[in-house]
């Protein structure tokens, strides 16, 4: 993935909560067998509704979504985030994310940015009371602020995740660093462990 | 309900010959034996023992692999099964949908690229991923075990280390048979009591997503425990381990007793002879410890809980049948009462409408979650000698080929398709529409799935989340019933 060091833009304002990864990206849309152009599916049930916060031009070109808590919950399709990106979102604010789909998103340099509740409400409120907000999230400092709206907070970043969105690591490279511990875990597994043979 | 921070483990012997070890959970036993690399700031390098493959979030991950040049570490330990995508119907023919076909055709490529067994539709052992993995044997205690589809948490039914990933920690299992992950807290769900006749596993674990909600799990490994649990058979405990997602929580857990065993015993890839004697004695050091402590914990009564059924858009808006669909304004947190109000709006319910006057279009028993064989049983008891209401939709997917032809062999199709339901080849089918099993526009469903997300049964579809003997009863009387409600 790419480094990801400080995300700045405006927002759209999505006040739902339990927003689950089917609405993100409808199971049609995971028939695909390509990583990229699943920017049109992202909440294409809801953009159908002419009133739906993404279809609001004053909205257009924003690169932060904020959205209700629970944000993410459901099928663990990596396809919501690729759909996040491929929009053009760097990053969500929700006061708390589910698993898997945080999981996701730290895989794809997608930034999930849990604030507390109250501070997740004020962002929303901020927002769709001026759309023109510009928000700015530093990845390094583990903070987001609305200067023009006064707020600002915190959100949590443990140093590994960190330091894999600052540096765009690869998992699977840092991983490799282990083979020889993998290769030594391998040596004295349980005899009885089932294996398929192709 | 009680719920609690902090509480200790009240039952249980300690693992065996570990002495002086602290006390542990069924979760920290299976997490600290997959240890293969731990350091201050990163997260634990778990390894994998199965990893599961499906064709829709694995094609990008080899796709991956073949851009970095690099291979599947150990293809005997991997797994894939076409399941979401698979037609219920005329499976003898090509899929008629080419995006599909293609996707299909994509995962058996990949699979004799890389050298991995792989079951493709219409194969005698094909069938969902999780009804596949426990029913040849290959989902055993003490495993961890993972695939790119959320209700990977059904295996821990075995007392497995089971949980759901993305596509990008799919190529890493396939490229290291390894996963970074981040240790999860514990969460103890006791359920004491008996339950009622009428109450299934089903009902068990919608009423414990009632009451914890969408997120009462999340960052949790959920451990069910108590005696309402230990008398559920095998199918039971998948059933609750399934959903264990939908609270929220990234595994549930089961630890394994004689019920786990005596399934396990003689399936394909058990262990034989002397090892089966060495697996068994492993596996009962599994339980957790007298004394352990869980991070969380909640405790309820089984003999209380009654059949339930879903009125909204997340498996927690959840009632039993006896009740009514709520008032949005009934509910004090102001993101549940908007919630609410948005779920009534889309299932096109009104407040206070009795769940047992609320008439549904289809009846759909199949998914991850409730295609197992006991689940057909239990719908075939109901459905003997009676007919689903007229003008009403009922299909019956089994969960796989076996099943099929186990519930075949009982004669089980026989009474489904003189009662008026369709008997199907297996597959995800209408849990998630992604074949042409959908509902239509304002369609309203009795599903014995997994998830009642707005569209999940086909776009503007409307979802309700029940057991199989439920959707039995709903499909006869054309509205939510039990069997007791039939004439």
């Amino acid at each position: 993935m790419k480094p990801v060091t400080v995300v700045t833009g405006r927002a759209v304002p999505l006040d739902r909560s339990d927003v689950d990864t089917d609405q993100i990206i409808p199971s049609d849309w995971l028939k695909r067998v390509e990583r990229t152009g699943f920017g049109a599916g992202l909440f294409s049930e809801w953009r159908d509704d002419r009133a739906f916060v993404l279809n609001q031009p004053e909205f257009a070109g924003a690169s932060i979504l904020v959205a209700g808590p629970n944000f993410g919950t459901g099928s663990s399709r990596e396809h919501a985030v690729w759909a996040l990106l491929d929009y053009g979102f760097e990053a969500v604010v929700s006061p708390r994310f589910a698993d898997i789909f945080r999981n996701n998103c730290t895989k794809q340099g997608l930034l999930p940015v849990e604030v507390e509740p109250a501070l997740g409400r004020s962002l929303l409120d901020a927002v769709v009371a001026d759309p023109s907000l510009e928000l700015t999230i530093d990845v390094a400092r583990g903070t987001v602020e609305a200067p023009a709206a006064g707020l600002g907070g915190s959100f949590p970043l443990d140093e590994f995740t960190r330091e894999r969105f600052l540096n765009g690591w690869d998992d699977i490279g840092l991983t490799l660093r282990y083979g020889d511990a993998i290769t030594a875990y391998e040596r004295d597994r349980r005899p009885w462990m089932p294996t398929v043979t192709a | 309900m009680v719920e609690s921070r902090k509480t200790t483990s009240p039952s249980a012997g300690p693992e065996s010959g570990v002495g002086a070890h602290r006390p542990r959970t069924l979760s920290d036993k299976v997490w600290e034996r997959h240890l293969v690399h731990q350091a201050d700031g990163e997260p634990d390098l778990l390894f994998i023992d199965l990893h599961l493959v499906h064709e829709v979030t694995s094609p990008q991950a080899f796709d991956g692999l073949r851009l970095a040049g690099r291979t599947v570490r150990h293809p005997e330990l991997t797994v894939a099964t076409a399941d979401h995508n698979v037609p219920t119907t005329d499976i003898d023919k090509p899929v008629a949908d080419p995006v599909s076909a293609r996707q299909l055709e994509v995962l058996s490529a990949n699979c004799a690229e890389f050298g991995i067994t792989c079951y493709p539709m219409g194969h005698a052992n094909q069938g969902i991923v999780h009804i596949i993995g426990p029913e040849l044997g290959l989902t055993q205690p003490g495993m961890t075990i993972v695939c790119g589809d959320s209700h990977t948490s059904t295996h821990g039914a075995f007392g497995a280390l089971a949980f759901g990933i993305g596509t990008s920690e799919v190529e890493h299992v396939l490229a290291t048979q390894t996963l970074p992950q981040m240790r999860l807290e514990t969460m103890a769900v006791e359920v004491e009591g008996d339950p009622p006749a009428d109450v299934t596993a089903k009902d068990i674990v919608l009423a414990i997503i009632g009451i914890i909600g969408t997120s009462g799990g999340m960052g949790h490994v959920i451990e069910y425990r108590g005696p309402a649990i230990r008398a559920l058979s095998m199918e039971g405990r998948m059933t609750m381990c399934n959903m264990s997602i939908e609270a929220g929580a990234r595994a549930g857990m089961i630890a394994p007793d004689d019920t786990t065993f005596s399934y396990l015993e003689g399936r394909p890839h058990a262990p034989k002879g002397k090892l089966w004697e060495r697996a068994l004695d492993d596996w009962r050091t599994l339980a957790t410890d007298d004394g352990a402590v869980f991070d969380k914990s909640v405790t309820l009564d089984a003999s209380a809980i009654s059949p339930h059924v879903t009125w909204g858009t997340n498996p927690a808006q959840v009632v039993p049948i006896d009740g009514h669909v709520p008032d949005p304004s009934s509910f004090a947190d102001p993101a549940e009462r908007e919630a609410a109000a948005r779920a009534l709006q889309y299932m096109g319910l009104t407040a206070g409408t009795a769940l047992r006057d609320v008439a549904v279009d289809t009846v759909f028993i199949g998914s991850c979650t409730n295609s197992r064989i006991e689940d057909l049983r239990a719908a075939a008891a109901v459905l003997d000698g009676r007919h689903v209401r007229t003008g009403l939709r009922a299909l019956v997917v089994p969960g796989s080929h076996p099943v099929k032809a186990q519930a075949e062999a009982e004669g089980l199709d026989k009474v489904f398709v003189a009662a008026g339901f369709e008997w199907r080849e297996p597959g995800c089918s209408m849990c998630l529409a992604m074949n042409p099993d959908k509902l239509a526009v304002g369609e309203r469903c009795a599903s014995t799935s997994n998830r009642n997300f707005e569209g999940r049964q086909g776009r503007g579809g409307r979802t309700h989340l029940v057991s199989p003997a439920v959707a039995a009863a709903t499909a006869v009387a054309g509205h939510f019933a039990t069997s007791a409600d039939l004439p």
